[in-house]
């Protein structure tokens, strides 16, 4: 599957292009909003990567779900293979992860080059992020990958979307107290609210919070399971409703 | 239209029997969807080593039976045994030794022939992927269209493409979807003799849904007719040919196919031999 995967992503430069362009773009305009606002702004004067970090963060969780999401029209010949579920979803998580090192990976350099800023200036706590953020990204992924599986192609607008409904909830560039309370209500039940308080208290107090960092694992996992068996699930229903030969490119 | 000289059929066939050299035994399969009776109630074995087709007008069945023994259709009832093992339970035990090709199953169209078939030897756990690539590509005469994307191809390249997956397991069974459909006479022709051959030198077995009655004629121990999701009658193309009273399975198929009086015999198809058999 990973090889599949490889082959097709490797082959188009367009693509690979495409991957890095849109969270370079998005760097580039928080960067210069930071330029902008930085003089005004305490919180900005104290960490100015506090845009460009929580924009390559919010990246590294969007490309994890794209990464995952089914595109593939061609399923036909892969599910008459001895091909299980179980290594369908390592080979998508597998290259989740290679198609969001490729994508952040172009925007982190971008930031170092023309602002200054290195994504690894956030330390070991670099790496919790990560973890979560794409944990949450599959389980988004899967879910609508289960989607298209489900309902078709139709679907693969959903995979844009999904994401961004968990963007208000996540403060990705404000904290989750400027929220209503209901909505902070729902912020909680968000892995990547937890994400994003940590970073901000990275950045501007210098400390790492493990409890929001176990928090949004503890969550992850339940995102996770329900992930993998919304997947399963959308399989054992095309399966029944002979959907799986119907996705022919 | 020119008459091919038909196959016998094989010495032990008959509609269901518990004979062991039944690779494929299917049993009562049914598949309704919400709103359709696909297949109701079918039951046939195909024997080792033959060739056994599957024919009948759209919708008669054919292709939801195909998926339902493939594993990417769940029967709404019924027993399907693949080479001994319960293809329903246990389809991972099953899947390694068989293969499919079908002109309506693409393969992703921007890999190379070779990243295709590289790809497809790994989930097959072919031993030698690039040694067993090299032998079907010869054999298939494949070798100069390798390094091409199979978006590339023709549809006769493509179909001789997707019969090089399909043969890259050495598969035991091999079911066959319309392996000829939109292929120039020659390269159907060609087609064919590539298929016998694996079959001769490998003992295949082989169930194949087609349209195309020559192939049949040429190619199958046996025939299975479906209409409306049942089997209506079952026999080697020469006996088939003999109960209507026909000269090719063209015209066969037509009367089992409308269900419609012999005009020779006065008959109609359910009135001779089997009826439905299922």
């Amino acid at each position: 599957m990973i090889e599949r995967h490889a082959y097709l992503l490797l082959k188009s430069w367009p693509r690979m292009a495409s991957m890095a362009y849109y969270p370079t773009v998005t760097m580039i305009m928080w960067a210069f909003v930071t330029v902008y606002l930085r003089p005004t702004s305490n919180f900005l004067a104290d960490a100015p990567g506090l845009f460009i970090g929580a924009v390559l963060l919010w990246d590294i969780l969007f490309r994890g779900q794209l990464g995952v999401s089914l595109y593939s029209r061609n399923l036909g010949n892969l599910f008459v293979s001895p091909l299980r579920a179980w290594e369908m979803i390592v080979g998508q998580l597998v290259m989740s992860i290679i198609r969001t090192l490729i994508g952040v990976g172009a925007a982190c350099f971008f930031a170092w080059l023309l602002f200054r800023f290195s994504i690894f200036s956030l330390g070991f706590p670099l790496i919790a992020f990560f973890v979560n953020l794409i944990i949450c990204g599959w389980a988004i992924g899967l879910a609508v990958s289960g989607m298209v599986l489900r309902w078709g192609l139709g679907a693969e607008e959903l995979a844009w979307a999904a994401i961004f409904l968990l963007a208000p909830v996540s403060g990705v560039y404000y904290p989750i107290a400027v929220l209503p309370g209901w909505l902070q209500t729902i912020a909680h039940m968000v892995p990547t609210s937890y994400v994003f308080e940590g970073m901000r208290f990275v950045l501007l107090d210098h400390q790492f919070r493990a409890d929001l960092f176990w928090w949004a694992l503890a969550i992850n996992v339940l995102y996770m399971f329900a992930g993998v068996n919304l997947y399963l699930l959308a399989i054992g229903y095309a399966r029944r409703h002979g959907m799986l030969m119907q996705m022919g490119e | 239209m020119a008459v091919i000289k038909p196959r016998e059929a094989h010495a032990s066939m008959s509609p269901v029997s518990t004979h062991t050299s039944a690779v494929v035994e299917v049993r009562e399969l049914r598949k309704s969807f919400k709103h359709v009776d696909a297949v109701r109630g079918i039951s046939f074995d195909v024997h080792r080593g033959t060739t056994t087709a599957l024919l009948g007008g759209n919708g008669a069945g054919k292709t939801t039976t195909l998926s339902m023994l493939l594993g990417v259709l769940t029967p709404t009832a019924g027993s399907i045994r693949i080479l001994g093992e319960n293809m329903l339970r246990h389809p991972y035990r099953v899947l390694p030794r068989i293969n499919f090709t079908s002109p309506y199953v693409d393969l992703p169209k921007r890999l190379t022939v070779g990243e295709n078939l590289r790809v497809y030897a790994r989930l097959y756990g072919v031993a030698r992927p690039q040694a067993r690539i090299d032998e079907l590509a010869a054999e298939l005469d494949l070798s100069d269209l390798v390094p091409r994307p199979y978006g590339d191809l023709s549809a006769g390249q493509r179909t001789r493409v997707s019969l090089a997956k399909a043969l890259l397991n050495s598969p035991e069974v091999l079911l066959l979807d319309e392996p000829t459909a939109s292929l120039d006479p020659d390269v159907g022709d060609r087609m064919r003799t590539l298929l016998e051959q694996y079959q001769k030198r490998s003992g295949c077995t082989m169930l194949l849904a087609s349209h195309n009655m020559g192939e049949v004629e040429r190619m199958c121990n046996e025939v299975i007719m479906l209409r409306a999701g049942l089997v209506v009658d079952q026999g080697s193309p020469l006996a088939l040919l003999e109960r209507y009273g026909r000269q090719n399975m063209d015209d066969v198929f037509l009367d089992i196919a409308r269900d419609r009086v012999s005009p020779d015999h006065g008959a109609s198809a359910n009135g001779h031999g089997q009826g439905i058999v299922s």
